[in-house]
């Protein structure tokens, strides 16, 4: 068992972490405060490849795997969990999606132009009505000749309004339930197609949320996505590789929060000592530092599952479920570390536990998330 | 019409200036442990400059690294970064600075490139003499601590112009460069050796796609004894000692103090 990173993540992390303490650490907090989504560094991210990290090469992406996805995620986390979840559901979601399932016209008109940055991916799967349901969908696709017609809403939609290409899962079929939904690629500025954006998000503020709707959008069979009713099987497949990415997202995050901690408690003096002295404060360090690394060993073994071609379902549950848990745990202690000032906007450290937070929710809460580990584990319970 | 330049840089690998680096108590070297290392940060401008000149010139570049095997990391990084393919002088142990000169000479007349872009000097024994010491061994030009006019946030470095400049015949190479008080600038024929200073460019980010198609890009190695060089030090490191720690500061109460302190005791104006 080799428990090193391979060299071309090595060389991504360099990379990115150089790249983002010159270009995303001294701007991340003003981001958050004005809900600004970054788009220049975006697209540098973009001219970096790290906007089609999985891609393959004749797409001109990097032809990368999951595990580089969640190191790359992992590093920009660090600094900004917004800009990581840009890069992760970009990445993990809506380009996934149209490069395992798309044909090979979708892919060759989609792909280039995402794993450049050219074009931003989004994925529409969550309604206003349903989440955690999510095969309990609305939005309809009703089939007219060689063309089908979309109407309804998505709800939370990551790069909602910045996005250019939406993959988006609609039901052909109610009465066969969970085979009968089917995802399509829409465009933006296709008629009947809006986007509308939602303000005021806890954390996660400089990336794009929108909501998405459906007036009569005609939509040609040719931007089908994969056979008529797989939609969700396929979806749920995108799904368990998104978890491995959110997962790194929120190792990220905690490990932002724990440096910023030590470096705060080695500099703050209280009773005349250093704060870091005070055993109380280095036990939580220490449970931070233990947490996130065993976060982070799920993390990877998914995505080294993932990369072997092996299951790797419930593992991407675990990962998620532990690096979520852990990453909130981790930086709400490094605001009572830093005291009143880290309940400021002065550190980053508020930022890091608004950010982490929706790591709990999104892509499947916790309480999904355990209920799939408890399905496989507790088989016929 | 351009003519198309092979380009040789160098890739040394040096400590990270971000990890901490401690003397070993006896003062033989400084303690391996947890250090982290990266290119030397000169070489990294001048791997930067020879992608832009050969992206305007058409042509070749080599990146060359002198050391054990841990500098494949290097000679990766530089390949990541759009350098072509790589030359490993395979060697363990002490090099001075005219060892390095000496094995670079042999490299040179291997590849027989248009210009050798070097670091001015690396960042670990900041010596500066390997690039002087090429070119007069070589009887090439010699430019050395390589800048330009435009400020690093300028349209032209946006546009990743390069900064030097090959004659249209591709004989000669004008080169801005730092001296004392400014810039000058000089004209030198080719083959030359060229050393880079700081503000010369901004390299790029090594990208993904670059990252991965580095690792099929060739690396020949290459030894000391197969190029017929000598390295023996001439030079021997006797003691290393860290620099003394800096003595706190003083806070003044007000700019009046602070003021004739600067002139009784710093005696600065
Ligand atoms: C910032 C952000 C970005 C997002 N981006 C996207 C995106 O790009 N694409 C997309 O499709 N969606 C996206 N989402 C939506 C996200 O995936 C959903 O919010 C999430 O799956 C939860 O669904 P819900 O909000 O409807 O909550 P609900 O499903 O209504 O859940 C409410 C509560 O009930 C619990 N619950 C529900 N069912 C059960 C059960 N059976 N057993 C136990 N507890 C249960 C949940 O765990 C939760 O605590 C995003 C959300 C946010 C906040």
């Amino acid at each position: 068992m080799n428990l090193e990173l391979p060299e071309d993540c090595q060389a991504l992390k360099r990379s990115l972490r150089e790249f983002c303490e010159k270009h995303v650490k001294p701007k991340a907090r003003e981001w958050d405060r004005t809900e600004a989504f970054p788009l220049e560094t975006v697209r540098e991210l973009g001219r970096m490849g790290v906007l089609g990290v999985r891609v393959p090469e004749e797409y001109g992406g990097a032809g990368m795997g999951a595990l580089a996805l969640a190191v790359a995620t992992e590093e920009i986390a660090r600094y900004d969990g917004s800009l990581a979840l840009t890069v992760a559901s970009h990445n993990g979601l809506g380009t996934s999606h149209l490069r395992i399932f798309g044909n090979d016209a979708q892919k060759k008109k989609y792909l280039p132009k995402l794993a450049t940055g050219e074009w931003l991916g989004a994925w529409g799967l969550t309604e206003p009505g349903s989440g955690s349901d999510a095969a309990g969908m609305k939005t309809t696709a009703v089939k007219r000749g060689d063309k089908w017609v979309l109407n309804g809403s998505k709800m939370f939609i990551t790069q909602g309004t910045v996005g250019d290409v939406f993959v988006v899962l609609a039901v052909t079929d109610a009465a066969a339930k969970q085979k009968g939904i089917t995802a399509f690629v829409l465009e933006k500025g296709w008629p009947g197609f809006t986007q509308r954006a939602i303000h005021g998000k806890m954390g996660m503020r400089s990336s794009d949320t929108a909501e998405l709707h459906f007036e009569n959008v005609e939509v040609p069979d040719s931007h089908r996505v994969g056979e008529a009713g797989q939609g969700f099987i396929d979806t749920l497949k995108i799904l368990d590789g998104g978890r491995i990415t959110i997962g790194a997202l929120a190792v990220g995050l905690g490990r932002g929060a724990l440096e910023e901690a030590v470096r705060y408690a080695k500099d703050r003096t209280a009773f005349g000592h250093p704060i870091a002295e005070f055993q109380a404060l280095r036990w939580m360090m220490s449970d931070m530092k233990t947490e996130l690394d065993a976060a982070q060993l799920l993390v990877w073994r998914a995505a080294t599952l993932a990369d072997a071609g092996q299951r790797f379902s419930v593992e991407a549950s675990m990962a998620k479920l532990v690096s979520s848990e852990v990453a909130t745990r981790a930086c709400n202690k490094a605001v009572q570390i830093h005291g009143g000032y880290g309940y400021t906007r002065e550190f980053p450290v508020e930022r890091y536990l608004r950010d982490a937070k929706l790591c709990e929710i999104g892509e499947g809460t916790s309480e999904v998330q355990r209920t799939i580990i408890a399905r496989e584990k507790l088989k016929g319970v | 019409m351009l003519f198309p330049m092979k380009i040789l840089v160098t890739a040394k690998r040096v400590e990270d200036p971000e990890s901490k680096i401690k003397v070993k108590p006896d003062g033989t070297g400084i303690v391996p442990e947890g250090l982290k290392y990266k290119i030397n940060p000169f070489d990294e401008i001048a791997v930067e400059e020879a992608l832009r000149l050969v992206a305007k010139h058409k042509g070749e570049t080599v990146v060359v690294s002198i050391g054990g095997k841990e500098v494949h990391e290097q000679l990766r990084h530089a390949m990541a970064m759009g350098v072509d393919r790589a030359v490993w002088v395979n060697h363990t142990g002490p090099l001075d600075q005219m060892a390095i000169a000496g094995l670079l000479k042999k490299v040179c007349e291997k590849e027989k490139p248009d210009m050798a872009i070097l670091g001015k000097q690396s960042i670990d024994d900041d010596q500066n003499q390997v690039g002087q010491y090429m070119a007069e061994w070589l009887g090439w030009g010699q430019a050395t601590f390589a800048s330009k006019h435009e400020s690093l946030d300028s349209d032209a470095e946006k546009s990743k112009t390069p900064a030097l400049v090959v004659g249209a015949d591709g004989k000669t190479v004008k080169v801005v460069r730092e001296v004392d008080g400014g810039l000058g600038t000089v004209e030198c024929t080719l083959p030359a050796v060229v050393t880079t200073d700081l503000r010369l460019n901004q390299p790029r980010y090594a990208p993904l796609p670059g990252i991965m198609k580095a690792k099929s890009k060739p690396i020949e190695e290459l030894t000391p004894a197969g190029l017929g060089v000598d390295v023996a030090p001439k030079l021997t490191v006797l003691k290393m000692s860290a620099p003394a720690p800096r003595k706190a500061g003083i806070k003044v109460p007000d700019v009046a103090t602070l003021m004739q302190k600067l002139k009784t005791e710093a005696k600065v104006i």
